[in-house]
């Protein structure tokens, strides 16, 4: 772990400036992962801001009918709360199947978003990886990528995304809030908050230096059977080989997103009218441009089984 | 006492405390998280320091350089030792590979530098700063690829290849035949505790207080490796958090904690990182393996082939697959053979049931499939095909075997009679339902094992051996054995262990420790129990020892009284004669799964097990049914998760952590039920007990594939059974 300096941000905007006019700032909050990859010097900051002081730990209702979650509320905490665990159910489940409990405990909002994937290049920093190092090449490619996305990856990266909740919030369509170092506002949907890894990797966001989420916002409830379906290979305790957040309506309608495939949380909104079709009609369009590595083929048809699967128990 | 002939009637035999399920002694030390474990032992020197190990970025070649300059120069840096400044090392006996690698690699992340520092942190600050320019060379990383290129190689405790009458012949003949192939991967021993030592030089007398199975073993390993009398070492290692094999031989941790105290000139504490551990240390070889099984219509085994390939470092060891082949089933011709191939992986080497694990996962799948091409219960045609001497050598019977009576145990307990031998016909929503079973079989080794017992004035028994308990249950047994023998409640023993300043015992290995080390408990009880009669005028041949005294006739003394002017001590040892020569002994077992596939993701979920094990007298079944349940978990493990991934071009393992190297979660094992029959082994030691740690994870994995497959029809041969290989052949989804 390099040095660092350390202050505790007072607000929001605060904070977001502090980060502007420090070069190599990180934001800190649960550290779940940022601990672990400052003590690999995967991530070598050279200052950090303390956000958990900031009064962002509310779950509250919006004007629309939706809830705002704030950036600091921890993930057991989220979960476990009554109004998603009844409106938003897919987001309930998809948080309950990621990390264990005393991760959750810690973890924040904002936190999972902004986790880091888990290519095991990525971690071992005798090997070459885009992310970590632009430019030194992706080890990855060519290397053991059984867990790797087999949907919008490039040749300089293959990594997946590896939170849960992103999942189930794509499927929601939750849009993320800001602050930026101006103190101005912003939202984004989150749909445009990830980006694909082109050749650029190590930027994995559409937030700009400095910014700072304050909050993610579900919109009014949708209704419908809301599922999510992780696959793995033991039953607790690992990241996704292939996840499906789906919210189905009575007359077979509703959205899809996969989780574990990708860069991000992948949705196609034009497959979704496919679904009273079945799986196969959806997983055709959602895994069209596919480019799987020989080691994780499986999951194309994986994401179309899950996919028939949980359709099946939408139904049910 | 030398053990020569079958034990008689013993004060064991009373099974007053021995046999009971006492709970372990040790049990509140490790509940208030008091028990000493090597790295926390901060009250045993003052002035530690710590050191943290810079691994190899490369598998092979040879390091043109290394800049330290900014490494010395960060905060707290107290010394920085390689092999440029260590002074000359020799290599153990047991390790291949040198612990302090430089300027030659062998592997990827060989250790080739200690920083040690004022702090952990700074420590490792200070490493990461270190620069190495390295020459890679080609190294050979894929066994596959090697099979022609093998060599011919022995086993632990045999020969690498046998031969009995004709087998090439017999299997020709065989009007039924099995030949296939089965593969399993590198596996790590995932320990919870990582290798740690705290390293003390007096002079030069060092002191390591640390984690390891075999104390005598590493006193005698770092003595060469320094180059200094053995005598001037000294280990202390009372608690152990799990070491399945990888804590055997000395690693990186003693010797570079002792290198780095002797540079610092002050204690160094090592721990090797969890990054560290996967690439650095032992691990479990590959195999890949060939069996062949002729049998007639009727089910008689007439010929049965056992071939295995593994790789490791030159000048290193072959995975002994083929070992219980030779043992467990009978069958006129036979042949077994081993093959090495050279491979710049980190060292192979022994990991729980060493090559009895690997080989059960081939061989009990084998034997499933042999059994349905020839339309017989997988059961019953393993009982058909019972053997009571060794194949072998039939002038050779064994000691005890029950595997029959296991197998109908099992299958009477877990509902046998119930399972669809058609595959993929029983469902439970959206679970595929299979059941399956193999025999568990794992030998029992006789190895010499010493202890002294103390009697002091007020009534306190003290026994000291080096014995180790890597979780095991060492101290519990061993404070029972003395219990039973001097008569005394158990509260009135304590036990010492893990120190080589105590009489060297069996130590912990190849599930030798329990049978051997309480063997060597009861020889010095018996010295001690003829010392206090004495004392105490009795006929030592006629005086009971219960309730704290010594008895014979009307005439009564306390035991105490023997000890009234300072204490009494006897040291002595068990040692074995021929009697492993003339009777094979095993311990026996039959492993029962019930699993669930997902119908859709062909995920694969354990829904119950159930083992039922046959391994002489069982000294307490508390701690041995721990012993066999995790084992049983850990066969699940090497059954559906367990494989370090071989990254080809760059030759190394490449998910070396907790997150990348899946074991069984709790979620992963719901139920789990085990068994043990009426048994005791008079060939085996005075206590008359055998093995049975690593009895509990030899067949596990192959009684998961088999349910896997009665589940789904699906005959998956290359472990781990990850779903990815059923996928394609599942039923499709509505």
């Amino acid at each position: 772990m390099r040095s660092f300096t350390y202050e505790r941000a007072r607000t929001p905007a605060d904070a977001a400036a502090a980060a502007l006019r420090n070069p190599d700032t990180k934001f800190i909050a649960g550290g779940t992962n940022l601990l672990d990859l400052m003590k690999l010097e995967i991530e070598t900051p050279a200052h950090l801001i303390d956000v958990n002081g900031l009064a962002l730990d509310k779950i509250e209702p919006t004007s629309e009918g939706g809830l705002r979650i704030g950036a600091l509320v921890r993930n057991t905490d989220l979960a476990a709360d009554s109004r998603v665990r009844r409106d938003y159910g897919v987001l309930s489940r998809a948080l309950l199947a990621g990390a264990s409990g005393q991760l959750r405990n810690k973890a924040t909002t904002a936190g999972n978003l902004l986790q880091r994937t888990r290519c095991p290049y990525f971690y071992d920093t005798n090997q070459p990886c885009n992310k970590r190092r632009p430019g030194s090449g992706c080890a990855a490619i060519g290397g053991f990528s059984r867990q790797h996305a087999v949907l919008g990856a490039s040749e300089a990266c293959i990594a997946t995304h590896p939170s849960d909740m992103a999942v189930g919030m794509r499927a929601l369509d939750a849009t993320v809030e800001t602050v930026r170092p101006d103190g101005a506002t912003r939202t984004i949907p989150i749909a445009e908050f990830y980006r694909l890894p082109g050749d650029t990797p190590h930027i994995e966001t559409t937030l700009q230096p400095g910014e700072l989420i304050t909050a993610v916002t579900l919109p009014k409830p949708v209704g419908g059977r809301q599922v999510y379906r992780k696959v793995r290979d033991r039953a607790s305790y690992a990241f996704a080989l292939v996840s499906v957040a789906a919210i189905v309506q009575r007359d077979g309608t509703g959205r899809v997103a996969l989780g574990g495939v990708a860069h991000k949380p992948w949705r196609v909104e034009a497959a979704e009218a496919a679904m009273p079709r079945g799986a196969k009609a959806v997983a055709a369009q959602l895994l069209a441009d596919a480019k799987p590595t020989r080691e994780n083929t499986f999951k194309l048809s994986l994401a179309e089984r899950t996919l028939g699967a949980v359709l099946t128990e939408a139904k049910g | 006492m030398k053990f020569e002939s079958p034990a008689t009637t013993n004060p064991i035999d009373q099974l007053r405390i021995v046999g009971k399920p006492v709970s372990r002694i040790d049990g509140p030390l490790k509940a208030t998280g008091t028990a000493p474990y090597a790295y926390e032992r901060h009250d045993v020197v003052a002035n530690q320091a710590y050191g943290y190990v810079v691994g190899s970025a490369i598998a092979k070649g040879r390091i043109a350089g290394m800049d330290l300059s900014h490494a010395k120069a960060a905060p707290g840096v107290l010394a920085i030792v390689t092999a440029d400044n260590a002074g000359k090392l020799d290599k153990g006996r047991l390790n291949t590979a040198k612990l302090l690698g430089g300027p030659e690699i062998q592997h990827y992340h060989q250790a080739i530098a200690v920083v040690v520092a004022e702090t952990f942190e700074q420590a490792r600050a200070a490493a990461q700063l270190i620069r190495v320019d390295y020459v890679r060379e080609q190294g050979a990383f894929d066994l596959a690829s090697l099979l022609d290129k093998a060599k011919p190689n022995p086993i632990t405790g045999g020969p690498g290849d046998t031969a009995v009458g004709d087998f090439a012949a017999a299997f020709a003949a065989a009007p039924v035949r099995l030949d296939a192939r089965y593969s399993t991967p590198d596996e790590a021993h995932a320990m919870m505790e990582p290798h740690a030592t705290i390293a003390a030089w007096e002079g030069d007398k060092l002191t390591l207080w640390t984690s390891n199975q075999m104390i005598a073993w590493n006193k005698a390993e770092m003595a060469t490796t320094l180059g200094i009398p053995k005598e001037n070492v000294r280990l202390d290692s009372p608690f152990i958090g799990g070491g399945f094999g990888g804590k055997l031989f000395p690693r990186a941790d003693a010797l570079l904690a002792a290198l780095g105290a002797r540079a610092a000139k002050r204690p160094v504490k090592v721990a090797l990182q969890r990054p560290l551990m996967f690439n650095n240390t032992t691990h479990r070889p590959a195999t890949i393996q060939r069996i062949r099984i002729g049998a007639t219509r009727d089910g008689k085994i007439t010929a049965i082939g056992h071939e295995s390939w593994s790789g490791d470092l030159p000048g290193g060891k072959a995975d002994g697959a083929v070992s219980q082949t030779r043992l467990l089933y009978a069958g006129t011709h036979r042949m077994t053979a081993t093959r090495l191939a050279t491979l710049d992986l980190a060292e192979g080497n022994a990991m729980r049931a060493p090559g009895e694990a690997t080989g059960m996962m081939a061989l009990e799948i084998a034997v499933d499939e042999m059994a349905e091409k020839l339309g017989i219960d997988p059961i019953e045609f393993r009982i058909l095909n019972d053997t009571q001497v060794d194949p072998e050598k039939p002038e050779r019977p064994f000691s005890q075997r029950q595997l029959v009576e296991c197998l109908r145990t099992g299958a009477e307990r877990f509902g046998w009679n119930k399972r669809n031998p058609q595959p993929g016909r029983v469902r439970d929503g959206r679970w595929l339902v299979g059941i399956g079973a193999a025999a568990a079989f794992r030998n029992n080794l006789l190895t010499k094992s010493a202890a002294r017992v103390r009697l002091d004035k007020s009534g306190v028994v003290t026994v000291e051996t080096d014995m180790t308990d890597i979780g095991t249950g060492s101290y519990t047994i061993i404070a029972q054995t003395a219990a039973e023998m001097m008569g005394v409640p158990l509260e009135n023993v304590k036990v010492r262990l893990g120190d080589s300043a105590f009489p060297v015992s069996a130590g912990s290995g190849g599930q030798w420790g329990g049978n051997n080390s309480t063997a060597g408990v009861y020889a010095a009880c018996v010295k001690l129990r003829e010392m206090i009669a004495q004392k105490l005028g009795f006929n030592s041949a006629e005086a009971e020892f219960v309730d704290g005294a010594v008895r014979a006739g009307n005439r009564s003394v306390p035991l105490m009284q023997a000890a009234a002017d300072g204490g009494i001590s006897a040291e002595d040892e068990i040692e074995y004669g021929d009697i492993a020569k003339k009777y094979q002994q095993s311990t026996f077992g039959a492993h029962f799964v019930e699993v669930g596939v997902d119908a859709a993701t062909a995920e694969i979920r354990v829904r119950r097990m159930l083992a039922v094990c046959a391994a002489g007298r069982i000294l307490n079944p508390k701690t041995a049914r721990s012993q066999v349940i995790g084992a049983m978990t850990m066969g699940v493990g090497a059954a559906l998760m367990e494989e370090l991934v071989v990254d080809k071009r760059a030759g190394f393992f490449v998910n070396h952590d907790l997150a990348g190297y899946e074991v069984p979660v709790h979620a992963d094992i719901p139920h789990q039920e085990m068994f043990f029959l009426d048994e005791t082994d008079p060939m085996s030691s005075p206590m008359k007990a055998k093995g049975v740690a690593e009895l509990g994870i030899c067949g596990v994995a192959a009684a998961v594939a088999n349910a896997v497959y009665n589940a789904t029809g699906v005959r998956v041969r290359d472990y781990p059974i990850t779903l990815d290989k059923l996928l394609e052949q599942m039923p499709d989804v509505g």
